[in-house]
């Protein structure tokens, strides 16, 4: 009798890790099943171009069946509850499925109604989030009739999805008033809670400095606790005010409604404590985890997950067998930076190095924490590397999954360690 | 490391005055620090705080940030910043001997 292996969510995570078991384990060893409810994948990194007309959200969807490879099956149903113990899954009709091992896959979740005043009457109209399909869309809107007054980008707290985005929105909104010629008409603020631009001190040097080279005020340590709408102002906890004219928000972020409801899965905030190295969960030794659903410190991106699926898929293939769990994970991570006027950077770290300057991903590679027209480029080509070979479940030639240091100048974070 | 005594006891600090040892820490400690940031003295409220810090430091290693303090401790967030106004989860961590949180990035 095969294993039955289920996936909770048929996003980035959930696909990479259902064909690369489907790739790697023999014929016949297993059936995988993944269950999401819906058929439309999204190519999450393409919304921070909604709103500046240069993706057209159409395009950003494909079925998420056909990036299934050929043996694995796709269950269309909400997942209600996972019952630990018993060892199913129950779904939204009532159904319940049985697995021999799970991977939970259903990333993280915006919570815009966990804010006093966000979703109110402003909600879609001065107050916006480019995080969902439905919010660049209406920011688009919002954007083509904006020339005049502040534009505040705003994180309501981490942890959130692809942390530099909001950072890019700075930068490509600096770079499209620009180009509508309103630039000098628009005061242009982040507001972060915190305490900089980026956690990491030789990239936050690096950031800081571009931000106030493009002229956007930074505003840090700020928890908004009321967004006021109607009155154009941001409210922290410990009171103070930041006003709007257009403010774009990142709403909270919380794990799957349905990891909250499978009793001992989630954390208070629906995020399932992992083994930060193995990806097995906390809960249960049959249960694995990937991507933004994890409690990890690894940044909550796509690529974090691509490098996760190799860890996963190894480290489940040993569990089958009855063997100790081998293949560790860093925290790797990579991310383009876009920094407007056909620019990005690129950063490349993990748990224990953080983001220096050099080459990636080895001494000739693309350049590291520096603008440049190569890392734009490496950008754009990001999308059809995530449906032809993230997705798939392949590994990008010359990348591995453990982050490589060659290219990197470590001398840079030793430094500002110092100091 | 420098090395500072707090209520007659000598811990080890970072150079933000987070104690880098957890186990050098005692209640004496965490009311001379309180006091230092402006608490002059800790509620019941203010040390079940310290106490889920402590916990949460304990079993997952770095303390929590202000949102899961606030679902884990069941102490609402505007009281959280009303019991420590300079940032709940920084100020609370330092009271309670452990390292500063991890921003999550
Ligand atoms: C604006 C923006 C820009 C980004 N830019 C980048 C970038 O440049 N680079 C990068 O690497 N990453 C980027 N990311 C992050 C990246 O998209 C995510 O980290 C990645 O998609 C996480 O994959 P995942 O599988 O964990 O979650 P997802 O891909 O979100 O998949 C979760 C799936 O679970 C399903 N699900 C949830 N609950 C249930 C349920 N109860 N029943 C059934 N199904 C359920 C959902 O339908 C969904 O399909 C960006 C994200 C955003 C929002």
């Amino acid at each position: 009798m095969p294993d039955r292996i289920v996936i909770l969510g048929g996003g980035t995570g959930g696909t990479i890790a259902a064909n690369r078991l489907r790739r790697s384990l023999p014929e016949g060893r297993a059936d995988i099943v993944v269950v999401d409810r819906d058929d439309a994948h999204i190519y999450q990194p393409g919304l921070l171009f909604v709103p500046f007309g240069m993706a057209a959200p159409s395009r950003l969807v494909r079925s998420r069946a056909r990036q299934l490879l050929r043996g694995v099956e796709l269950v269309r149903h909400a997942v209600d509850a996972v019952d630990l113990g018993a060892g199913t899954v129950a779904l939204d009709d009532g159904s319940t499925l049985g697995y021999d091992v799970l991977v939970v896959a259903t990333g993280a979740t915006l919570l815009p109604d966990e804010t006093e005043g966000l979703t109110g009457p402003a909600w879609r109209r001065t107050v916006h989030t480019f995080y969902d399909m439905e919010g660049a869309a209406a920011l688009a809107g919002a954007l083509a009739r904006f020339d005049a007054g502040h534009l505040v980008v705003a994180v309501m707290d981490m942890p959130i999805k692809c942390p530099v985005a909001p950072l890019e929105f700075s930068f490509l909104a600096d770079w499209w008033l620009q180009r509508r010629q309103v630039r000098d008409r628009v005061r242009l603020t982040f507001v972060t809670p915190l305490d900089g631009a980026f956690t990491k001190a030789v990239c936050n040097r690096e950031l800081a400095g571009l931000l106030a080279d493009k002229g956007v005020e930074v505003v840090t340590e700020f928890n908004t606790g009321t967004v006021d709408g109607e009155g154009g102002r941001l409210v922290s906890y410990d009171g103070r005010e930041v006003a709007f004219d257009l403010a774009v928000v990142v709403p909270l972020h919380g794990g799957a409604s349905c990891v909250a409801r499978s009793p001992g899965l989630g954390d208070p905030l629906g995020f399932v404590p992992t083994d930060p190295a193995t990806l097995q969960s906390k809960a249960h030794p049959n249960v694995f985890v990937i991507g933004d659903a994890a409690d990890l410190a690894a940044s909550k991106a796509g690529s974090v997950a691509h490098f996760e699926g190799e860890i996963v898929a190894h480290n489940i293939a040993r569990f089958l067998a009855g063997e100790p769990l081998d293949a560790r994970f860093d925290g790797h991570a990579n991310c383009f930076i876009e920094s407007g006027f056909g620019k990005a950077l690129l950063i490349d770290f993990n748990d224990e190095v953080e983001p220096v300057p050099g080459r990636f991903p080895g001494p000739v590679g693309l350049p590291l924490l520096r603008e440049s027209r190569l890392d734009h480029v490496g950008k754009l080509a990001f999308e059809q590397i995530y449906w032809h070979v993230l997705l798939p479940g392949r590994s990008i030639p010359g990348v591995p999954s453990r982050m490589p240091l060659a290219g990197k100048r470590l001398a840079a974070a030793a430094q500002t360690a110092g100091s | 490391m420098p090395m500072t005594t707090l209520a007659g006891t000598d811990v080890d600090v970072d150079a933000e005055g987070f104690l880098t040892d957890a186990s050098q820490w005692n209640e004496d400690v965490a009311a001379e620090i309180a006091r230092a940031e402006g608490i002059e003295e800790l509620t019941d409220r203010h040390w079940l705080v310290v106490q889920v810090m402590r916990r949460e430091f304990a079993e997952k290693g770095t303390g929590p940030a202000v949102r899961a303090l606030g679902k884990i401790s069941g102490v609402g967030i505007a009281e959280l910043y009303h019991l420590f106004p300079k940032g709940p989860a920084k100020m609370a961590a330092k009271i309670a001997g452990i390292p500063k949180p991890r921003g999550c990035i």
